[in-house]
């Protein structure tokens, strides 16, 4: 795995080898600071995703969390223009964990397969979404000033939301590392039977997973409000769950479970961040996005595919 | 591949019939039930004509379920299908407005074109050995991307009158009170009666099942496991842009946004019909059934202005609770 490491690594500084060639401005430290802003908040969910699949399961809902816990503060916030912000990134961090928690239950306690109950999920939430705000937006009147200037500084020149995704960032591998917990959610992804029998309290573990995962995309709404100023009931966090596992599959996670790292979650972070940048940077037409993430999901695993069918048959070959 | 919580279990017989009759017939009750509430609450519910015409609102993703069923039975996924759906339509589109080609060669393209996008999904996941659910989620944003990108923001309006609004063409039958039946929601019953014949009656359907239940089996009872997968996806493609272009003749416009978040209706209807999202089980009597109860509600709570995204909370509920249901009753027998 220290290959595919390695090669997102060169793949991303060919990228912005060639978007520096086209467009020099790329390397200005204006536009490195908003790649830097733009990436923890998908960093952050992220770790739980790569949790989450590490351990064979998938969490489709992340977005709609994402959006119904900003929905909730941002209300609190238009409501109460005084509450104080870290009160209320609490709060959003605890509807995250909630959210999360009944996405556990679901999937443990209720045994419904992870892919269905988060496809539930997702829906359940966006609409909640629409019943808490009753369609109308949190706008940048209603953001406290407090709030935002989490994304622009902090004592130490890094603005805070880069800080706490640093911060979840080592405490996620860390916890994959070097915790037992954390070792068991690979042994789960990796043969949940022999997991059980070796004494894994699978459930409780999963449950684990999935409402830290809540949590992180509660922070992350938080995050949202800050950076970017206002919270739409229809678009805050639509489609990030396919940024997020694009991400982490891209890190080198598999899909299937049990293989994956923190560090490579982290890379594909870093590479979709600077996709977007570079397109935006070169004028080439936002549209690209799209079929970009696309075609490096694709050639990510393709490559992945490869390289193991290679190393299986050379591990074969060297059995004879 | 054993799924990271177990499904419950009981003793394979019991377990078998309580299926194969406990979820279609759940099925069929949540529809009866849902056509009872509708009526109660809501006098133009029970105008026949009004219900077949909202049909083809959603027809679309009944179209889309059918093939869904079979990729799902098989242990598979395609979560490309509204993406399809969107960049055959726009394609087809830009062909016959701005190359000129006439509409009826154009058509032809885009359904070659929706199976080549299926045939290309079904290729990385054989020869590449690579899961569906990545595969289809890398083509479910490419063929999304491609069709933004030949489009962009704009939209495709000008086709023939021959073409657009295929909803309104519709079939007369002598039945008691004579209600048109329109055109798309005879092209779904006689896909899905073809589809379900093929499914419960013919090689391939067994074949499809037996791969859903153990590919490796499968493979070694010599079923052309690749093959079967191939062709699935083809169909899945193929069917995702007949939608496109019904789509686009519906509403007279291809745009690069249509048909967003389709695959997730597809595959609730697929599931909720009684289709076990591992793979093996599933009938498409199901997934039809599912299909007439999601009209039956999205136009029921349509009528008394409910949003569409609340419409999905509805949803979502009924998917989860779909499941968790038997799920809690399967164990209290025990």
């Amino acid at each position: 795995m220290r290959f595919r490491e390695i090669g997102i690594l060169v793949f991303l500084v060919i990228l912005a080898g060639a978007t520096t060639v086209r467009e020099p401005r790329f390397l200005s430290a204006k536009n490195l600071t908003d790649i830097l802003l733009d990436i923890p908040l998908l960093m952050v969910v992220a770790m739980g995703m790569t949790m989450i699949i590490l351990s064979r399961n998938i969490d489709l809902s992340v977005g709609s969390t994402l959006g119904l816990s900003a929905i909730i503060v941002g209300f609190i916030f238009k409501s109460n223009p005084n509450f104080p912000v870290w009160a209320g990134a609490i709060i959003g961090i605890l509807v995250g964990l909630l959210l999360g928690a009944l996405n556990g239950i679901l999937v443990t306690w209720l045994r419904v397969p992870a892919i269905i109950a988060t496809l539930g999920t997702l829906n359940v939430f966006r609409g909640l979404v629409f019943v808490v705000s009753g369609g109308q937006e949190v706008g940048a009147n209603d953001i406290p000033p407090s709030l935002i200037e989490l994304s622009r500084t902090s004592p130490i020149q890094l603005p805070w939301i880069v800080i706490f995704a640093v911060l979840v960032t080592i405490a996620t591998h860390l916890f994959l590392r070097y915790t037992r917990t954390g070792r068991e959610i690979y042994a789960i992804g990796s043969s949940p039977k022999a997991a059980r029998l070796r004494g894994i309290q699978v459930e409780k573990v999963v449950f684990l997973a999935f409402t830290l995962t809540g949590g992180f995309a509660g922070l992350a709404g938080i995050m949202y409000a800050s950076r970017y100023g206002f919270i739409n009931p229809l678009t805050t966090g639509a489609g990030l769950e396919l940024s997020v596992i694009a991400a982490t599959i891209i890190g080198g996670t598999n899909i299937l479970g049990g293989s994956g790292s923190v560090p490579g979650t982290v890379l594909g972070c870093l590479l979709l961040g600077v996709i977007n940048n570079a397109l935006v940077i070169t004028n080439l037409s936002a549209f690209w996005q799209l079929a970009i993430y696309g075609v490096v999901i694709l050639i990510a695993v393709a490559v992945d595919s490869l390289i193991r069918r290679q190393l299986e048959r050379a591990a074969v070959d060297q059995t004879r | 591949m054993e799924p990271s919580v177990a499904r419950p279990v009981g003793s394979p017989i019991s377990r078998a019939l309580e299926h194969k009759l406990n979820r279609e017939f759940v099925a069929v009750g949540l529809l009866l039930l849902a056509f009872f509430v509708g009526s109660r609450l809501s006098t133009q519910f029970l105008d026949a004509s009004y219900l077949l015409d909202t049909t083809s609102v959603y027809i679309e993703t009944g179209i889309i379920a059918t093939a869904m069923t079979f990729i799902i039975i098989s242990g598979n996924i395609d979560l490309s299908v509204a993406s399809t759906l969107a960049l055959v339509a726009c394609v087809t589109g830009v062909l016959h407005a701005e190359h000129g080609l006439a509409m009826g060669p154009a058509i032809i393209c885009g359904l070659l074109l929706g199976a080549l996008l299926g045939f290309f999904n079904g290729l990385l996941i054989t020869w590449l050995r690579l899961p569906s659910l990545t595969v289809t989620l890398g083509t479910f944003a490419l063929y999304r991307g491609l069709a933004q990108v030949l489009l962009g923001d704009h939209s495709v309006s000008n086709f023939p009158d021959w073409f657009v609004g295929i909803d309104s063409i519709h079939i007369a039958r002598t039945l008691f009170h004579n209600p048109p039946i329109p055109a798309p929601l005879i092209i779904f019953l006689v896909l899905a009666l073809i589809a379900g014949a093929v499914l419960h009656r013919t090689v391939l359907g067994r074949w499809t099942y037996a791969i859903g239940t153990n590919s490796t089996a499968s493979r070694y009872s010599g079923i052309a496991v690749d093959r079967v997968t191939l062709l699935l996806f083809t169909f899945s493609g193929f069917l995702a842009g007949l939608s496109g272009l019904i789509m686009t003749s519906r509403l007279g416009i291809a745009k690069y946004d249509m048909g967003l978040g389709l695959e997730l209706d597809a595959i609730t209807a697929v599931v909720l019909g009684g289709t076990d999202i591992f793979g093996g089980r599933g009938t498409m009597f199901g997934t039809v059934i599912t299909f007439f109860l999601i009209v039956v509600l999205r136009t029921g709570m349509g009528l008394h202005n409910i949003k569409p995204e609340q419409q999905m909370l509805v949803l979502g509920l009924l998917l989860i609770f779909s499941i968790v249901v038997p799920n809690l009753l399967q164990r209290n027998k025990r």
